[in-house]
């Protein structure tokens, strides 16, 4: 328990408000509403009764890293970025509405704003947001928002979830969500090229893509501007970004996704680190939160949050969303991460890309079969007869491998998504392979 | 001020990576390739200097009082943060297999238990902040009458409300119609007589309302709701007062969200990421977004089976680490320390609005819940809230929530928590005490304040004016 | 007390209307409405030649804490508008009778104009507290 007033000093509270007694203080709530007894819930722990207890349930979860990605990536976290983001100045601060007092979190977003940009090639990034899906979501809407149209065309390798996602989301506000079918692993873009017309707001395709693979990102920018229609790229595997062509420079209008691969771990799916980029007509158009630069009363720098015009607390139903947090301490950590990072990003980036192809070198010669011919980044995709056979065998001896990807795409049952990234060392993967020739 | 890049040298970082120990047998085409180096490049040493001192420049819960109104800036335990940084929970990935993620799916069902006895609703974890947790509660509504058939556009929400109620609302396609609060702070119930029809949807109330009221009329509201056929959406964001006296199903609401990173102590981290779980009553249950965690006789698993389901409305699971740490929090208090949470919480609230009440205009006079609204009415010489909440911040605290809730001119909104001592409190009283005198006796100070902060007062009109949001050197 | 001048119409949603010649208006917002408003800080334009309805939208006016929706106070076609706005909105602020103007408007139907108030009754319904 964490309340610490003694009964002497209730004794004086209660006197100066005015009653005898806490009850008093809750007569607003009716009788029939109001409990009689406690809530039938356990009695409190202690802290070390609470340690043990949290140690049991998370010796629950066990097995070695799988070889997926998929949406959640495990990459090596620097011991400074836990250091910094446990400095509670950061982690037990609120949204910084009073900015004299909280040009820490104001700087260290305006330096994510800044760092996703210039990985995105936009002029501009947002605050964070929830996560990769709602992110796409709310990219789609703020196109729709732009261009008053009313129909996505959503590329069928964007992540699965993402794609669940948005239909919750489209359904919710009216829009229609059209998918451009896959031809190789990649997307279709003469089928896309069929569905586009002056209808469609805008058109999403994620690259790398759900299945590992780089979308040919340049050509399928010209057809979507040449119907009027935006593109919203997505990226889930944002280490990418150290390798590849910026989206924003190959033609993409809003880019978005998820970051958490940037020094956050995966943590069972969440807290992530949605992000979300744009070029700079779209900025009063942006939902979420905005850090700018400014000056206080004494002339000097400071950083605030601005644009708040377009926000829930201000324009209430006519908001550009009803989103009010951003992932701060999320956004923090990508912060932290990119600016020990940063220097070799690139370097890490291609590290990640070598051992993967090592991994998917090593597997086509034991039998797997690869899927489509894309050059791919840190995932892709192996075909093998016996593929959920082999994988259950090797389940069986703790060595989990892979997302089979049945479930998100039936003609691919005999498949499994694979992410290698520089935490799987070339022994790891030998290991693997040598179980693999041993079950088959 | 310095930003990380302005202490970018090319060449600088020395963060040594590992041999590939492999060569590249796939290159990736050259021209899929960036050649530009985009991030700051610093040292080890420059970055750790670099975030220490902004830190520095930050004020949180462990430096002080916070009395933000409406955000229950409580105390959050470091034994959780503990907790949360243990890999079997940190290092698990979503899409493993069931089997091998047990304990990540006991802390979601066990937490979703203990949220179901506090408000007697059945909860999805999924909605990763308070404002997701009303949206998908907004697409509940709108896939309930979906079912029914029945075409309801309108969604009731009261003045006092959150600016997320009707953007979340708006964003399921609804129209919202206001309904004013009466002069005792609680709904006008003979407005809300007037509006409703059959094209009522829902109506919105935040429980306790945003002035730290328990509304009277909350029973007759529900009979009115359900009478008229319309769900009643309860916003339960902050269930610092009510856990553990009063359950928000009992209220008679339908829907509910409430904010794990408010009520349940996780820390706010500068913004988020907070956790918002949406609550239903049985009948709705079948709407909740997917995935609930079900258990079964292989154990726990992850439940998508849910045909009438709402959908997806996250990449994964919702905020896990948020909803860890909740879940140790409850279990640390128990039964009777959420009880004490609440009594203590509605206790300093009303001592501090006993104190304060002589030195600044009490809006609405009534026994509040866990926090309470005054207001700049009766101030001198032109002070005005804005600057009095600057002012307190050259006293050492943070200041409260202010021009909130928004029918209420000048409104300065004070949430101790149950966190906050007597003597913090007092200290809190003497400060705002002081001020009122300086309004009177030297305005000038309270004007131009803050000064005793890392920056003097921001100017957010230059920022709104010309904004600059990326670096450029 | 905010300035209202004599020779202008003005709306109960705080717009006023100058009328150069029979059917060509210039509109924008009271002294009274930027006062409210404080600092502005955007400006969202209507487009030129766009339709409107008496007291429809045409524009939005932000400050730092507050945005409000500027309507017509007649109906016409929209045969202008102020760009200078948008590097400068604070205008707006510094003279909103005057550089501080919003947009130009085609009067469809000129008796609509004796439906706004004139500058007396426009000070009367401002001190009323509307």
């Amino acid at each position: 328990m964490y309340t610490s007033i003694t009964e002497e000093e209730r004794r004086e509270m209660l006197r100066k408000i005015g009653v005898s007694s806490i009850d008093e203080l809750f007569a607003d709530i009716p009788a029939g509403i109001s409990m009689d007894g406690p809530v039938n819930l356990p009695g409190g722990l202690g802290e070390m009764e609470l340690l043990a207890h949290m140690e049991e349930l998370a010796g629950m979860n066990h097995g070695p890293r799988a070889f997926i990605g998929a949406g959640g990536y495990s990459h090596y976290i620097p011991a400074l970025v836990d250091h910094l983001s446990s400095r509670s100045e950061f982690y037990t601060s609120y949204t910084p509405y009073q900015a004299e007092v909280s040009q820490g979190t104001l700087v260290a977003i305006f330096e994510y704003q800044t760092m996703i940009a210039r990985l995105c090639g936009t002029d501009i990034a947002n605050a964070s947001m929830y996560d990769g899906a709602t992110a796409t979501a709310e990219a789609a809407f703020m196109a729709m928002r732009s261009n008053g149209r009313k129909r996505i065309v959503v590329s069928s390798a964007l992540h699965p979830h993402y794609r669940e996602v948005l239909k919750t989301y489209a359904w919710a506000s009216d829009s229609v969500i059209d998918e451009v079918p896959l031809r190789e692993g990649v997307t279709d873009i003469e089928s896309l090229r069929e569905r586009l017309d002056d209808s469609v707001a805008c058109v999403i395709v994620q690259s790398p893509n759900f299945l590992g693979a780089i979308e040919d990102s340049a050509t399928i920018a010209g057809a979507v501007h040449s119907s009027g229609a935006i593109l919203v790229a997505c990226v889930t595997e944002p280490m990418s970004l150290g390798l590849l062509r910026p989206p924003g420079a190959l033609g993409a209008d809003i880019v978005c996704g998820e970051g958490q691969a940037f020094g956050n771990p995966v943590g069972f799916g969440g807290p992530m680190l949605g992000f979300l980029a744009a070029q700079k007509d779209f900025m009063r158009r942006m939902p979420g939160r905005l850090v700018g630069k400014t000056v206080d009363a004494a002339g000097q720098d400071a950083y605030v949050l601005t644009l708040q015009a377009r926000e829930q607390h201000i324009r209430r139903d006519r908001a550009t969303s009803n989103i009010c947090t951003n992932q701060g301490l999320c956004a923090l950590r990508a912060v932290l991460y990119l600016s020990i990072m940063g220097g070799v990003l690139r370097n890490l980036a291609a590290l990640n890309h070598r051992r993967a192809s090592y991994f998917r070198h090593r597997l086509l010669s034991k039998g797997f079969a690869a899927a489509g011919d894309a050059p791919y980044f840190n995932e892709f995709v192996v075909r093998h007869p016996r593929a959920m056979d082999i994988r259950d065998a090797l389940m069986d001896r703790g060595m989990p491998l892979g997302l089979p990807l049945g479930g998100y795409y039936p003609d691919m049952r005999d498949c499994l998504l694979l992410c290698v990234t520089e935490l799987d060392t070339v022994e790891r993967m030998d290991r693997y392979i040598s179980e693999i020739e041993a079950v088959q | 001020m310095d930003t990380i890049f302005d202490y970018s040298v090319s060449g600088k970082n020395r963060f040594q990576l590992p041999e590939a120990g492999c060569e590249d047998y796939d290159p990736i085409p050259e021209e899929y390739c960036t050649v530009a180096t985009v991030l700051p490049e610093v040292s080890e040493v420059e970055v750790v200097r670099h975030y220490t001192n902004l830190s520095r420049m930050n004020f949180g819960v462990d430096n002080g009082m916070y009395p933000l109104g409406s955000c229950t800036m409580k105390y959050n335990p470091k034994i959780n943060e503990k907790i949360a940084a243990m890999e079997g929970f940190s290092a698990i990935h979503p899409l493993a297999d069931a089997s091998a993620v047990q304990g990540c799916l006991r802390v979601l069902y066990e937490l979703a238990a203990a949220l179901r006895e506090i408000t007697g609703m059945t909860f999805s974890l999924c909605p990763a902040a308070g404002s997701h947790g009303e949206l998908s509660g907004a697409m509940i509504i709108k896939k309930y009458f979906q079912d029914l058939k029945e075409a309801r556009s309108v969604v009731l929400i009261p003045d006092s409300a959150h600016g997320t109620n009707p953007a979340s609302v708006a964003m399921c396609g609804f129209t919202v119609k206001e309904i004013p609060s009466n002069s005792d702070g609680d709904v006008d119930v003979e407005r809300l007589r007037q509006l409703l029809d059959g094209n009522v949807a829902a109506m919105m109330l935040t429980s306790p309302n945003t002035l730290g009221l328990f509304d009277r009329n909350i029973r007759e509201i529900s009979r009115l709701l359900r009478e008229n056929g319309s769900l009643f959406y309860g916003d339960g964001a902050n269930l610092n007062a009510t856990a553990g006296r009063a359950r928000m199903a009992d209220m008679g609401f339908d829907i509910m969200h409430t904010n794990l990173h408010k009520t349940f102590s996780t820390p706010h981290g500068g913004g988020g990421p907070g956790s918002g779980p949406v609550g239903v009553v049985d009948r709705l249950a079948k709407y909740l977004p997917v995935p609930l965690v079900a258990k079964g006789a292989q154990g726990y698993y992850l439940e998508y089976d849910r045909p009438d389901s709402i959908g997806r409305v996250h990449s994964f699971y919702g905020n896990f680490l948020v909803a860890l740490r909740a879940y140790a929090y409850i279990r640390s208090l128990g039964a009777e320390g959420i009880r004490d949470m609440s009594d203590t919480a509605v206790l300093n609230a009303n001592y501090l609005l006993a104190c304060l009440r002589d030195l600044y205009k009490l809006p609405i006079d009534r026994k509040c819940m866990h926090e309470f609204v005054i207001s700049d009415g009766d101030m001198p010489n032109g002070v005005t809230t804005n600057d009095i909440s600057k002012r307190i911040l050259d006293y050492g605290f943070h200041s409260p929530t202010v021009y909130f809730p928004l029918h209420i001119e000048g409104a300065i909104m004070i949430e101790p928590t149950e966190t906050e001592t007597k003597k913090s409190m007092d200290t809190f009283v003497n400060a705002m005490a002081e001020i009122r005198r300086e309004a009177y006796e030297e305005p000038e100070k309270v004007k131009t304040a803050p000064r005793n902060t890392p920056v003097h007062r921001v100017d957010a009109v230059i920022a709104a004016r010309k904004p600059v949001l990326v670096w450029e050197g | 007390m905010s300035s209202i001048p004599d020779d202008l119409r003005y709306s109960k949603d705080h717009e006023w209307v100058r009328m150069e010649d029979e059917f060509n208006g210039v509109c924008g917002i009271t002294d009274h409405a930027q006062e409210m408003l404080t600092d502005i800080v955007f400006v969202e334009l209507p487009q030129v030649d766009m339709e409107v309805g008496v007291r429809e939208q045409v524009a939005v006016v932000e400050s730092v804490k507050a945005v409000s929706d500027v309507y017509s106070p007649v109906s016409g076609r929209i045969i202008g508008v102020n760009t200078q706005l948008e590097e400068s909105p604070e205008l707006i602020n510094d003279d909103p009778y005057g550089k501080g103007w919003i947009f130009k408007i085609e009067v469809k139907h000129p008796k609509e104009l004796e439906d706004l108030m004139d500058a007396a009754a426009y000070s009367e319904y401002v001190e009323s507290g509307a």
